[in-house]
Order: C-alpha cells, then structure tokens, then sequence
C-alpha cells in the first residue's frame, strides 16, 4: 500500500535521504516536499565556489527539476509550511496548501545566527546561508566597495574570500584570538591568518562589535574600542542555529535542536527529523557527513527497516579556499594525559601536528599539505596503535617503511575500507570497484555511480588518483575536457584544427583528428555542424542530421511530441493584419494553446508534426517569416515604444531594434541569442539581463552585453557608449562575430565572456577599429548565405520526407 | 510461428542517419537508417517520459532522444549509459531495400 510521506525542506539531507529510500522501497511512499527556498536541491557546500566564480549554480544542483518528475514526487517550490497539525496529520504552507500525512520529515535545516546588536537589520546586512545570499553578495560586490565579514570560522573566511575574488575591500572581525578556533589550533590559525593577509584581506581578532551604524543603508561597524570600520556590506558569518520554531509550536520534544532517537524519530511516532535541525545524543551536526549518516538511517526507518542506527564519529573539515590547504580533525585540546608530534617548516608554510593519547591519533591539524589527512583519519578511526612508527609518523604515510614512496604509491597502500569521501561516506573499495565493473573513465562518471568528491569536491585529488591508479596511465587527469566521448580533443583544439587544416566536413573533421567513433553521437555532430558552419559559410553544407530536432523542422518540440510555432515580430511590433493571419491559423489548424512569450512574440503551441507545412504555408501568406526561436542563432530583438511614444525616450528604439534583428535575423551561434533595446535607462525592455542590450541616453547607445536571466541571473557588463546607430550596429555585430568564433557550442555569451576576460573583448571591438571592422564584414558574408527563410523552403517542399509518417499500416488487418 | 509481415516503404524513404515513422493501431513506430545503411526499427516512445525516438538524433548504433537525451539501443532498445529503460524492438525484414515489420497484436487480429 502507498503512503503518504511529506518531508518540510529540500536541502540536502531529505535530498540525500529520498535517493536511499527510492532505492531501498521504491514506490511505497508517494513523496511532497515542501521547500520555502523556490528552487530544487543544490550543493549548498559548493556555495562558496559559487561565490567565488569557479562554479555556476547549474553546477552545483543535485536534483534537477527532471529527477522529481521522473520519481513522481511533488515539490512545492517557495512553500513555507506555517503549521503542523498533529492530530489531523496535515501540514499547511504560507501559501494556503494543506497536504496530509502517514509520515512526516522535519528536515527544516538551520537559520544563520545574527549577533543582537543595533543595526543588524539595516539594508547591506546579509547573511551567508543560501543561494539568495550569494546572489546579494555579488550584487553587492559590482561596487568593489567595503565589505566586513563577521566571523572568522569557515563559512566566514570563504565569503571574505570570494568577496575579496570579486574585488571587494574586505575585513574579517573574529571573536577569538586565532582563526578558525573551533578547528584550528592557534599555531595553524596564525598562518592562515598570514596567508589571508597576503591576499589583501584584513583580519582583526578579538573584535568584538557593538553596533552597525548607517542611515538607511550600512555605513559601517563600531567595534567595542571605539573603532569605525566603514563598509557597504556587512555579511554575518557567526554560526548557525537548528530551525525548531515549527517543531516547538507543534509541541515536539526541542532542546537545541529537534530531538530525535537514534533512529531519527522524534517525540511523536508518524514524525522523523535529520538534518541541521536535529539533535541526536544531544549533539546537533552541521557537516555534511553525519547529516548525509543521519539521511540513510532515517531512509531505512522509513523503508520499514528499524536496525539501522545513527553513530556519532569526528568529520575531517577542509577550508574550500583555492590554495589553502588545511586539514582539520578530532580533538586537539592540550592536555596531560597527551603527547603531541609537531612539524614546522616555517619557509614552505608547512604545519602539521598530531595529537596522541596513548598511542593513538584523537587530533590532526594540518596546514600548507594536506596529502596525508586521509590517513590520518584512517589510523584514528581504527584506532591504530602508532608506536612502531612513531619516529616517521609525522612525515605521513610515503616514509613508513624506510623509503619514500610517491603519492601514488600512498593511496595503493590505503585499504580498502579506507574513507575517501567523507562527505558521502565513500570508501576505496567501492570507488574501485565501480571504476571496475561500470568501466567508468571519466571523474564526472564517477561522481555519478558513486557520489564521491560529489559534494564538497576536496577529495577530488584523491579519486583522481584512485582512476589513475584503477584505469592506468590512459586517465590523465590534467587534461582539458574533452567534447564527447568521441575524441579526447576538448573544444577549443577543434575549432582551431579546423581553421588550420582547413577541414570542411564533418567526416574531414572526424577522419583527420582521429574520432573514436564511426559517425559522432548527439553531443559533438551539433557541435561541429555550427563549427563548420561558422567557419566556412560559403563552402560548407550544412548537416542536416546533425541538428537537433528543433533546428531540423524549424519549431520547438513539446514534452506531447507536438510542436511550436513563433512566427518573427520584428523589434515585437505588429499590427491587424498579422495578427487576424495569426487568429485565422488558430483557428483553422484547432491550435490549443496562444501564448505571449517573454521575448515580445506570439507562440503557438500543441501543432501536429504534419500540420507545420500547412501553418507555416498560412503564416507566409501575411508575411511572416520563421522566429527562429528554436535555433541557437539569433532569436529576438526586444524593445520598448522609445522616442516615438514615450515622453522619457532619449532615441528610437524600437526602430534600431528592428534594424537589428532584420540585419542579423538567421545567423546561427554557439548558443541563443537574445538581444533588446531600451530607449531610456528606465530599461523598460530589461535590456540589462539580455546576452546584447542597448540603453539609449541622449548622447548616444550604451552597449551592454553579457547579463543572463535563466539557470543564473546576471546583470550585462558595458561594452562602450558610441554616438551613432551606424557605430551601434557595428559593435553589436563585430561582438556577435566574435562570439561566434570563438565560444564552444552551447557556451552563453556570458560564459564566453568570463573565460576569455571582458578587457580582452573590450580591447578587441571598442579598442581596435580594425579588428572590429573585420569581424563585422565576416559576419556580413556569412549573412549571405544564412537569410533564407526556412518554412517557406519547406513550404514549397524541402525535406517533405519529414512531416509524413513513412507508412500507415494495421487498420485494416485489425478491422477485418 | 510464421509472422505476417507488413510492407512500410523501401530503405531510400529514410534519410542516411535519419529516422521516420509508421503509424500502427498500437502507436507509433520509428524506423532508423544508419550510416552503415542497416536498418532497425523500434517502439517510437523513449521509455524516460515518452519522447519521440524518430526525433532524434541517430549515432552508430543508437539513437538520443530529444527530450531529454537517453541514448538508446536501436539493436536491443535498451537505454545505454547510467540510465535504465527499454523499448520494444520490432521485428524488420529487409529485402534488397524493400521494408517489411511485423507486429505481434496485428497477426492476431489477422488470424
């Protein structure tokens, strides 16, 4: 029988949780997850990568919006569930949904703790917890203004690293004497304190806040000393705090945090609770591995298996700081009953000290290298006698034995139970051998089979090394990523092959540059079909096969198999006629669903395959062209009413949007291209978030480029202010060429731009007349051969093939 | 058991690496043509969310849907990589070109 199973919270633990029990009793539950964060399960350990650049939210979801459809669970994105009601069985969220229960997860995680001082709720004060904050933290770090960390602890150090990343003046208040004191011993928090220093941060200790001062907005912070520290961004960083207020008001049993058994159960029999809310042995846990223990068991409780138990065991933790290596472990107090194994190299900013009792490891700091914190934890966690190896012990695992072994040999010689990943609880064993019997090859394969160096990432040397030494020298590690499993070559090698070896077809490209495979897959056919398209536009013929579906019938596939049709509105202007056409077309062809699209066009949805012939023979007829939006070209040209209407207009915008898109209509790019005009820096055209905008100004066009609105939300960069529409249209397009010579295929314009460098661009359309003049005149020849309306080609016949089913057979074998 | 086999075009209908459909009282079918000119034909509904396999794009042996890109099996029509899933291959005869499938519920009917 299914039951009803709703879990309050969607971080990662119910995450974690709902994979294992998926797997353990798949289909016993019907699954509703109520999320007061309106998006689907992310890394929240990657938060600081995100912050500092090295990784896009993208890459850092757990479970995609698909993964929840393909389970059947619902998730209420956005949800707060203000009450629980125990006798009922129900709970309720902010936004009026009641949902009932059999069972009930409390996975409600923590909120971030804000010191009471005065101030603290002034605008500029954030906190460091979810996605929301690092989004207002880079908001916050365009103005490479004044930044204060409070809280010199982990999360603390890495947000006054990513704002510092971002060009942010920063300071870091801490409490306590040394960094990082809940990890750190004060020799180690001395030279990380050094280190930060070095890379512009200023850290003062012992500072104790008294107010955040500011009118309106935050001006700054007056430490207890009278001291004034200015800045425009306050990012509190001071630690965590169970959320229990709903558990309290339903009247579980709370102390710190929710209390549960060791089975996850709390004070009322339908209702578990894991993650940072709970409280198990009167502990709570805010590090990912107990949290992900804390899931699996209360998976097996929920999957009818009662054996399982939470055990309490120490969890390394690593500073996710590119460049600091620091390894910290156990219990590393002063005391009588301990010795204690230093070493110091003060020149290569080495520190490692092992602290013992009783010949065996209870603490490990280390800081500058780190290789040997995974065996470190491994004779502690077994409780290794170390007395034979005392003398060497500090120098890690490669000289126990007399001689040094290289890094390689040191993870051969870990056992097999050997944890790897603490994050995920993964260990050699099961890293091997899945490498093995799945005959994986890629680390991304392996993070998919076996979560490890999934989550936090700082174990990725390991596994790496674990490839290398399970595959052999044929996994390098090093190398660039390459397109596909096609070819080692990684993108960039192959456009600039093909420009070198002047190759002009697909089999020239596959055959020349050694393609593993006979005829490509579905990730690098696109991929080179654009290249050479891009390349050769002139010479090259397109592959049809190669495109993907919507590029091949010129509309967009629906989840039902049907399609989408867009219909071009230069600049988003229409009139009567086109629209009566449109009307007409809807209701000829019995077309369910109009829709007006965010890019200023009209989109018919649910049209049979068979019928687009037909549509798009109808839509001609009043003029209109294909919009293309379905392709990785250009899409659409946004506008607002501009100088011809409205009273703030500085220039006619809607005319040079029109321009635009009638000049650069049909040309394809590594991936879409949306573009708008505004005619004022009211930005009523939301120009600033498109991959080209144009805010009008009276002394000219400010060109923007670069702002995204989808996965990331990103404002645009400036280009340049020029004087002219002619000199406006010539940066667009030389910027657009640029771009679709140099980005990987399906690589954003805001992608590009950050690997490549804005100054580079800059340099390239603003800075050099000629350069850009160039690039305007190839994109004008490959104009040429790109502006063909493709539905009227298939009107009159093209790929006929296409739209008709092969046969129509059986109906009359079946109704004899 | 001797099947009835059903006559859907000739091997020059499809597109080399392309793929079109044949409509049955039992759904669609999607009947491939590799490079290789071998030709195969299965259950036009991916068994991930039901994307149209005919849609996508053809590779080897295989083709990914367009839906959200399982690759599947066109000998055995089984999903390939981490993914996990089959669709029914449908038996195809291939006579110098001309094309033929038989369908399992249409011979009963035909009896």
């Amino acid at each position: 029988m299914t039951e009803k199973l709703v879990i309050i919270g969607n971080g990662m633990a119910p995450g974690r949780m709902l994979e294992h029990l998926l797997e353990k009793a798949p289909g016993h539950y019907q699954v509703t997850i109520f999320n007061a964060e309106p998006r689907v399960n992310y890394d929240r350990i990657m938060l600081s990568p995100v912050l500092s650049g090295e990784k896009d939210y993208e890459q850092i979801i757990i479970h995609g919006d698909g993964w929840y459809i393909k389970h059947g669970i619902t998730l209420y994105k956005g949800h707060r569930i203000v009450a629980i009601d125990r006798d009922a069985r129900t709970v309720t969220s902010d936004h009026g949904v009641t949902e009932s229960y059999d069972k009930l997860v409390i996975a409600t995680g923590s909120v971030p703790f804000i010191i009471p001082v005065p101030g603290n709720t002034l605008p500029g004060v954030i906190t460091y917890r979810d996605l929301d904050d690092v989004q207002a933290m880079l908001l916050a770090a365009q103005s490479r203004e004044k930044a204060v960390v409070i809280g010199g602890g982990l999360l603390g150090l890495e947000a006054a690293a990513g704002l510092a990343g971002r060009g942010m003046d920063v300071t870091v208040l801490h409490v306590m004497p040394t960094l990082m004191d809940r990890q750190l011993d004060p020799a180690a928090g001395y030279l990380l304190q050094k280190e930060l220093e070095g890379r512009g941060i200023k850290i003062v200790c012992k500072a104790n806040t008294k107010a955040i001062v500011g009118s309106g907005k935050v001006e700054g912070i007056e430490l207890d000393d009278g001291r004034i520290i200015p800045a425009t961004l306050v990012v509190m960083a001071v630690g965590i705090r169970p959320s229990v207020g709903l558990a309290k008001e339903a009247g579980l049993a709370v102390n710190r945090g929710i209390v549960v058994d060791h089975g996850m159960q709390t004070s009322d029999g339908s209702i578990l609770a894991l993650g940072e809310c709970a409280e198990v042995a009167g502990q709570v846990y805010g590090l990912v591995a107990p949290l992900y223990e804390m899931a699996r068991v209360a998976a097996s409780h929920l999957a009818g298996d009662r054996s399982a138990g939470f055990v309490h065991s120490d969890t390394p933790t690593k500073l996710k700081v590119t460049g600091i290596e620091l390894f910290s472990l156990g219990d590393f107090a002063d005391g009588d009953d301990r010795e204690e194994i230093v070493l110091r190299d003060a020149s290569a900013g080495v520190y490692k000290r092992l602290v013992l009792k009783e010949n065996r490891i209870i603490g490990t700091v280390l800081y500058g290298e780190t290789s040997d914190g995974a065996w470190f934890n491994d004779l502690k966690k077994k409780a290794v006698d170390i007395a034979e190896m005392r003398e060497t012990l500090i120098f890690g695992q490669a000289y126990q034995g007399g001689a040094p072994l290289d890094p390689m040999a040191a993870v051969a010689a870990l056992p097999d139970d050997a944890e790897i990943c603490g994050c995920n609880g993964v260990c050699k064993g099961r890293i091997v051998s899945t490498i093995t019997d799945k005959g994986l090859t890629s680390l991304d394969d392996v993070r998919a089979h076996t979560k490890a160096s999934a989550s936090c990432g700082s174990c990725t040397g390991l596994v790496e090394q674990l490839m290398t030494l399970t595959l052999g020298e044929s996994y390098n590690p090093a190398a660039v990523q390459p397109m596909c499993g096609c070819t080692d070559l990684g993108h960039d090698d192959v456009r600039r092959l093909i420009k070198a070896k002047k190759l002009k077809t697909i089999p020239a490209v596959m055959q020349e540059l050694e393609w593993k495979t006979s005829c490509g897959c579905a990730k690098c056919r696109p991929a080179l079909n654009y290249y050479l398209v891009c390349d050769w536009p002139d010479e090259y013929a397109d592959d049809y096969q190669s495109r993907f579906i919507n590029e091949r019938v010129h509309a967009n596939i629906q989840k039902d198999g049907t399609y989408s049709v867009v219909p071009r509105m230069w600049g988003g202007v229409t009139n009567a006629g086109e629209l009566r056409a449109i009307a007409d077309v809807v209701d000829k062809f019995e077309i369910p669903l109009v829709k007006v699209t965010g890019g200023q066009r009209i989109d018919l949805l649910g049209i049979e395959k068979e019928d687009l012939p037909a549509v798009w023979a109808d839509l001609g007829k009043a003029g209109f062209v294909s919009g293309q939006a379905y392709a990785k070209g250009l899409r659409t040209v946004k506008t607002c009413v501009g100088s011809d209407w409205c009273r703030f207009g500085t220039q006619d915008s809607t005319g040079l949007g029109i321009k635009i898109e009638k000049f650069m209509w049909g040309s394809w790019t590594p991936a879409k291209l949306k573009l708008a005009v505004s005619g004022c820096p009211r930005n009523c055209a939301e120009a600033t978030c498109k991959d080209i905008g144009v805010i009008c100004v009276d002394s000219g066009f400010e060109i923007h480029f670069a702002g995204a609105a989808g996965l990331d939300i990103k404002g645009t960069e400036v280009l340049g202010l020029v004087r002219t529409e002619g000199e406006a249209m010539e940066h667009i397009v030389a910027l657009t060429q640029m771009y679709r010579e140099q980005a990987r295929y399906l690589e954003r314009i805001y992608k590009w731009a950050k690997r490549i460098g804005l100054e580079e661009i800059r340099r390239q359309i603003i800075g050099d007349a000629d350069k850009r003049k160039a690039y305007y005149d190839r994109f004008v020849f490959s104009q040429k051969f790109a502006q063909v309306d493709p539905w009227s080609e298939r009107v009159s016949g093209k790929d006929k093939h296409e739209f008709k089913p092969m046969a129509t057979v059986g109906y009359n074998q079946a109704a004899e | 058991m001797d099947r009835t086999w059903i006559a859907i075009g000739t091997i020059a209908d499809i597109p080399l690496r392309g793929a079109r459909c044949v409509k049955t009282p039992q759904g669609k079918v999607a009947v491939f043509r590799t490079a290789e000119n071998e030709v195969f034909a299965i259950e036009d509904h991916c068994p991930h969310r039901g994307g149209p396999l005919s849609q996508g794009i053809v590779h080897a042996k295989a083709v990914t849907c367009p839906l959200h890109n399982w690759v599947i099996s066109l000998e055995t029509g089984k999903a390939l990589g981490a993914d996990e899933g089959a669709v029914k291959t449908i038996p195809l005869r291939n006579d110098d070109g001309a094309l033929f499938i038989a369908l399992e519920s249409l011979m009963m009917a035909a009896e």
